[in-house]
């Protein structure tokens, strides 16, 4: 917001202006510099990697650290980091945004949803590690049924191919999807509650039912909010760690099946990163930059997306 | 007044930080009268040298040594870069490595361990007879399950169930995936050609291979896991109640881990100067095959002399007192001509202080 | 509004037929059934942290330290204390950078210069925000323990936690700053305030409480990590031995006792999870409450 100077101002005041100002803008320099040199730190631990194995690291597999054979590939890490987030998103994605939209209209009392959505604030407190515990001492038992049935008349799919020892990109995913929901849908609700009531009740005026007014009203109107939401999710799940590192095998070879165990890049790091050094360092800093990229695609996408929904939304054009 | 609130709250938050950080740092720094010395390593020996912690910080109260177990590669890592005090390997360090080291090495065996194949099959008795063919089978992704014809004849008393075999392997860089790799490409130039040795390996992708951190990852997993087999050291095994198997040996006996089975396979293996030695298939008709020495890797030069006292003190437990815990945990002892020789090379460490073995 | 409200007269314009009634019903039993599903691994984790860890919950627990394998008994206090020291020395570091950085993108950035180096720097707090917390470890790893500068410390651990909760608390602030009606800030400069003033005296007193909850939640999540302080602090069994020394935390220490195979490390673990569980939820409610007894101008 402009603020123009109104009236003649005391040196002294201009100066400790100009201090706050430049004192500011000098943090958030610094800010932006440490979140560069972070990347270009591991860049350039990266670079042997890269100069070695190029394009291939991302698209073969086996990851040999023995010397006088090594040989790095991500593709098995790549595929379970992006198939347990995307199915995690695909899990998670119907169960906040219903959630959103009762906890949003008014089928329950205030304080009851006040409360409802207290919890789910609670959920997304409960530290990952947690998760990865419950993930592994009692989803996985519990779960082993389940898959194993998958497994038996589901198996001539290649997702259902492998027979399932406990930890695998399934178990992994239903995990990261508990993870992610909280934020799906807080985000949901934040922006459905922000929505003007006279949208609401224009629509119930032109004598729409309340769940078309949801559906076709609301629904569009929140979407860049929601979207955003998706997204932080998205990029939630990419990167999540040790809940992941506990349920998901810590297995490098690439399977087409859900059930059988894999890995993910930010597994790869925690597990292999304190005895690295030489190829076998750049090639996980390979992996980590690799890992920030999707990560900064996802978050580019985020804000066209959004802006793109945005200005098509108040453009009036179709929702 | 808003600023004023604002103001007052800013100062009673940073008086408490300040406040917090004070008593920590005064809390524990008696005055420069304490030792910390901190070491990480293998997980093999990790139950021994916390023990040996717990015991040194009875005897002497200012010597306190925190080791964590990050396994044997981050071991020799954070050891080349100086981050540590000590660290502990059980495939000691290569030459290479030791020459990364500016301030010299001294490799100090301070224990030894048996790695066990141990496995979770309800009603299966401990003991199973696994020939080398057998194992190597196994561990490469070719036996898949346990009813395979090559395993029940092996054991015809046993009604082997009709379940997969999952493999656990280490997911961290491990000196026992080590021990146990070189040991497998001593015995099968298919392995050796194949997966070959070192600390992390590519394991077979048939889809029946897990990893975990540490050998307490890998014991819990095969606990977890039915119908899982995974290599541990021996202690892991045997304080959870894991069965575990009988191993073909070079002889052709079916051996299984114990205290003496282990004492005589160190008994056959001569330790040359350097203290380093890899047992990689060792002769003799009751040795088992998969014993190896684990070592704490001490700097030659140290710059704190109250460091290298406590550093003597610290490896002169370990082989007194330490060598009757090691023994009631399931580790080897060691022989007395190695005792008497790491004791000699420890000395070095410290001209103010010599270590006295006790003999019982 | 339903039907039924309606007045008479109109209400007949509005019958419904009963499909859309029935898939009304349908479409509400749905969303309940989220918002149950939703909530059901909520009470699940808790439940299972709760029956696990309570069984350990003694004075012991806190005055105590963590046992060596195998062996019964001990406690968690050093860790208790080592959470609370890092967290406080990483909130210390990143309150200042955080809270300055986002009074610069939201109040200082109104030429077209300025205001493309703000939309490149709030996308690069989103992406840091979103950067794996291993990834945070290794890069003050690389910086602080392995170049000898302070080695496994306390102080890496608060750097690495810093470096965690700095984007968080940006766009916390960054939000609380712009939710300050532009009324606020023209009636300060009104009555003859300066810029600076207006901000300083004016715009962060009033979105005050909404900046002190989004450094409360940023702490509780930055409280829960372990991956960063996996390769900064590493653990010890013995009691905060100073800001040089490695330091143990809760999380390291579920993370570490959890995944062993002996019992009473693994109740431990459990002890530690709830212990961790009741902080971030006590985080939880503290922020509610500053955020209720917070300003007139929250929205």
């Amino acid at each position: 917001m402009q603020v123009p100077d109104c009236r003649a101002r005391s040196l002294l005041e201009r100066w400790s202006d100009r201090l706050l100002v430049h004192t500011t803008m000098g943090l958030a320099g610094l800010t932006g510099l440490l979140l560069v040199w972070m990347v270009l730190v591991i860049a350039w631990q990266a670079l042997p990697a890269m100069q070695q194995f190029g394009w291939r690291f991302l698209t073969s597999g086996g990851w040999q650290p023995v010397p006088g054979r090594e040989h790095f590939g991500i593709l098995p890490m790549l595929y379970g980091t992006l198939v347990s987030s995307l199915l995690a998103l695909l899990v998670a994605l119907p169960l906040g945004l219903g959630t959103a939209i009762f906890l949003s209209e008014d089928f329950l009392p205030l304080p009851l949803r006040t409360v409802m959505a207290f919890l789910v604030e609670v959920l997304a407190a409960i530290p990952s590690v947690v998760y990865g515990l419950w993930g592994m001492w009692v989803l996985i038992p519990l779960l082993q049924p389940l898959l194993g049935w998958l497994h038996r008349h589901w198996g001539w799919m290649p997702l259902f191919g492998t027979e399932p020892v406990g930890p695998g990109i399934l178990p992994a995913a239903l995990v990261l999807a508990v993870m992610i929901l909280p934020i799906l849908t807080l985000m949901a609700k934040d922006a459905l509650a922000a929505l003007p009531p006279e949208l609401r009740q224009a629509s119930l005026a032109l004598g729409a039912t309340r769940w078309w007014t949801v559906m076709r009203v609301l629904i569009p109107a929140a979407q860049s909010g929601i979207v955003g939401g998706v997204l932080l999710a998205l990029g939630r799940a990419l990167g999540e760690t040790m809940a992941v590192t506990m349920l998901i095998g810590n297995a490098n070879q690439f399977h087409w099946s859900l059930l059988a165990p894999a890995n993910t890049i930010a597994s790869l790091l925690a597990n292999q990163f304190p005895e690295a050094r030489g190829m076998q360092l750049s090639a996980l800093m390979y992996a980590a930059l690799v890992l920030l990229l999707l990560t900064l695609v996802v978050n580019l996408l985020a804000e066209v997306i959004i802006n793109q929904l945005q200005a098509t939304y108040q453009a009036g054009g179709k929702p | 007044m808003r600023l004023r609130q604002f103001g007052l709250v800013v100062c009673r938050m940073s008086f408490l930080a300040l406040l917090l950080m004070m008593a920590t740092v005064t809390t524990a720094c008696d005055l420069g009268e304490s030792v910390n010395l901190t070491g990480l390593g293998a997980s093999l020996p990790a139950p021994l040298y916390q023990n040996w912690a717990v015991g040194l910080n009875q005897l002497h109260p200012h010597i306190r040594v925190n080791y964590q177990s990050q396994g044997s590669g981050a071991g020799i890592e954070n050891f080349i870069r100086g981050n540590v005090d000590f660290a502990a390997s059980d495939l000691a360090m290569r030459d290479e490595e030791m020459a990364q080291v500016p301030q010299g090495v001294l490799l100090l065996p301070m224990t030894a361990g048996s790695i066990v194949l141990a496995y979770h099959l309800p009603g299966v008795p401990e003991g199973l007879k696994l020939s080398r063919e057998v194992y190597v089978g196994i561990l490469s992704g070719q036996i898949r399950r346990w009813n395979d014809p090559h395993i029940v004849a092996l054991n015809p008393g046993i009604n082997l169930p009709d379940q997969g075999i999952t493999v656990v392997h280490r997911a961290d860089g491990s000196g026992t995936t080590a021990v146990l790799t070189r040991h497998l490409s001593a015995i099968s130039p298919q392995w050796q050609e194949n997966f070959g040795e070192g600390t992390t390996i590519q394991w077979p992708t048939t889809g029946n291979f897990v990893g975990a951190k540490g050998n307490e990852g890998v014991t819990a997993r095969i606990q977890q896991i039915p119908g899982a087999i995974g290599y541990v050291e021996y202690s892991y095994a045997r304080s959870n109640q894991l069965a575990t198997a009988a191993l073909e040996n070079k002889a052709g006996n079916y051996v299984m881990a114990t205290p003496e089975s282990g004492a005589a396979t160190l008994a056959a293996v001569a330790l040359p100067e350097n203290l380093r030695a890899f047992i990689s298939d060792p002769e003799g008709k009751d040795a088992y095959p998969l014993v190896t020495y684990t070592w704490q890797l001490q700097y030659q030069h140290q710059p704190d002399a109250r460091k290298a006292v406590a550093l003597e003190m610290w490896i002169e437990y370990g082989l007194n007192a330490g060598q009757k815990v090691a023994a009631a945990l399931g580790y080897i002892p060691l022989p007395q001509a190695v005792r008497k020789r790491i004791a000699q090379v420890a000395d070095t460490l410290s001209d103010q202080y010599t270590i006295t073995l006790q003999d019982d | 509004m339903t039907t039924t409200t309606l007045h008479p007269h109109v209400a007949g314009f509005s019958k419904r037929p009963k499909l859309r009634t029935g898939l009304g019903w349908l479409l509400t039993g749905v969303a309940g059934l989220c918002t149950l599903l939703t909530l059901i691994p909520l009470f699940a984790v808790l439940g299972f942290v709760l029956v696990r860890g309570i069984a350990r919950f003694n004075l012991a627990l806190f005055t105590q330290l963590p046992p060596p394998p195998g062996l019964a008994g001990g406690g968690l206090g050093n860790a208790l204390v080592g959470t609370v020291v890092v967290v406080s020395l990483g909130t210390v570091m990143a309150v200042p950078l955080g809270v300055l950085t986002a009074v610069y993108l939201s109040e200082f950035c109104h030429t077209p210069v300025h205001r493309e180096i703000a939309r490149w720097l709030r996308l690069g707090i989103n992406v840091w925000a979103g950067v794996p917390s291993v990834l945070v470890g290794v890069f003050v790893y690389g910086l602080l323990v392995s170049t000898g500068i302070v080695g496994y410390s306390a102080i890496a651990a608060g750097v690495a936690v810093a470096v965690l909760m700095v984007p968080m608390i940006v766009r916390a602030t960054d939000a609380a700053l712009h939710m300050v009606p532009p009324e606020l800030r023209w009636a300060s400069v009104g009555l003859g305030a300066s810029h600076g003033d207006t901000v300083v005296r004016v715009v962060l007193p009033a979105a005050l409480p909404s900046i002190v909850t989004g450094v409360i939640v940023a702490m509780a999540r930055a409280a829960g990590d372990t991956a960063a302080l996996l390769f900064t602090a590493l653990f010890s069994p013995f009691w905060p031995q100073g800001l040089f020394e490695p330091i143990a935390t809760l999380s390291v220490l579920v993370y570490n006792l959890a995944t062993m195979p002996f019992a009473p490390q693994q109740e431990l673990a459990w002890a530690a999870a709830f212990c961790l569980v009741l902080l971030t939820l006590a985080a939880s409610v503290l922020a509610r409450l500053v955020m209720r007894r917070g300003g007139w101008c929250r929205l």
